[in-house]
């Protein structure tokens, strides 16, 4: 029991902290890795929860994919950053009144309706696991949601493709199609030439 | 106090979804923190849901935070899509420059 709160309070602190960071750091670079930082410590809180199949998409899909997306394109762009932190210190005092009032608000809604709630002891079950008993209800009850959802990805990648791409005038490019159609009498002239004489 | 229960991590969600609200409303200026942010505010949706699944014995607080994750994942890509592409035309990302796209 006391593990599990040690465990629980380091968790949610150093994922705390990290996303403090995120938005306090001058530099984008060291937001992002803090980013990465708070989804590693929001996984091994799904871990501790139960959601391992969760857990380890968290691992893979943000910090593998978007968290890398993110300092991709931070790292690429030319950004001049002073410029960015103008307003900080005029947006502060606004941004942490609204914080506190939101969260004061939030925490007192879930202690008056939540308060009470324990987690009840799982009954163990050793023939289906966390992923195969997502599989179970993912393949069939929400097949419908699933393939959207996989239309949804099909669709952003498809845009961020065709917002991303660019033709470059100027290039020369190779044409297999003009390469292939290509034919002798198109492209030779034949002379009958005299002697002594030029073309 | 030992106990972990579920307002903990009702109280831990509030807490990380405050921080993604704050981090919108002190970088007004940044896109890319801004993003970052939004991304902040999902995963602590993602907490809500996956706390809620382990309390009420269901799976589909797990499955939803499998599509809030997709949807996530489709956000960034075509958030920074969106970002490079302006970049490359204006040269810069700061967002009073952005609001040139209305009307």
């Amino acid at each position: 029991m006391i593990v599990q709160a040690v465990v629980f309070y380091l968790f949610a602190s150093v994922m705390l902290l990290s996303a403090t960071a995120v938005i306090t750091l001058k530099n984008p670079v060291h937001s992002v890795l803090c980013l990465i930082l708070a989804f590693f410590n929001a996984a091994g809180l799904f871990l501790m929860l139960g959601a391992e199949f969760v857990a380890m998409i968290l691992v893979i899909a943000y910090v593998g994919a978007v968290a890398v997306l993110f300092l991709f394109v931070v790292m690429m762009l030319d950004i001049d950053f002073s410029r960015l932190r103008e307003g900080v210190v005029k947006y502060a005092p606004i941004g942490i009144v609204l914080g506190v009032v939101l969260l004061a608000e939030l925490l007192l809604l879930f202690r008056a309706v939540f308060g009470e709630g324990r987690f009840e002891t799982q009954a163990v079950t050793d023939d289906v696991t966390n992923t195969q008993a997502l599989g179970q209800v993912l393949y069939t009850d929400y097949i419908y949601i699933f393939q959207s959802a996989g239309l949804i990805l099909l669709v952003a990648m498809i845009g961020a493709i065709v917002l991303t791409l660019t033709h470059r005038t100027g290039v020369k490019r190779q044409n297999v199609g003009d390469q292939v159609s290509r034919r002798p009498e198109d492209v030779l002239e034949i002379h009958k030439v005299e002697k002594r004489t030029g073309v | 106090m030992f106990e972990i229960t579920l307002i903990h991590y009702l109280f831990l969600a509030s807490a990380l979804f405050t921080l993604g609200v704050m981090g919108i409303f002190i970088n007004r200026k940044n896109v890319i923190v801004i993003l970052m942010s939004i991304e902040l505010i999902l995963l602590s949706v993602n907490i809500n849901f996956v706390a809620f699944s382990a309390y009420l014995n269901d799976l589909s607080g797990q499955v939803f935070s499998l599509f809030i994750l997709t949807v996530a994942a489709a956000e960034a890509a075509i958030g920074l899509a969106i970002l490079v592409s302006f970049f490359r035309s204006r040269g810069s990302i700061a967002i009073e420059d952005i609001s040139s796209l209305k009307g």
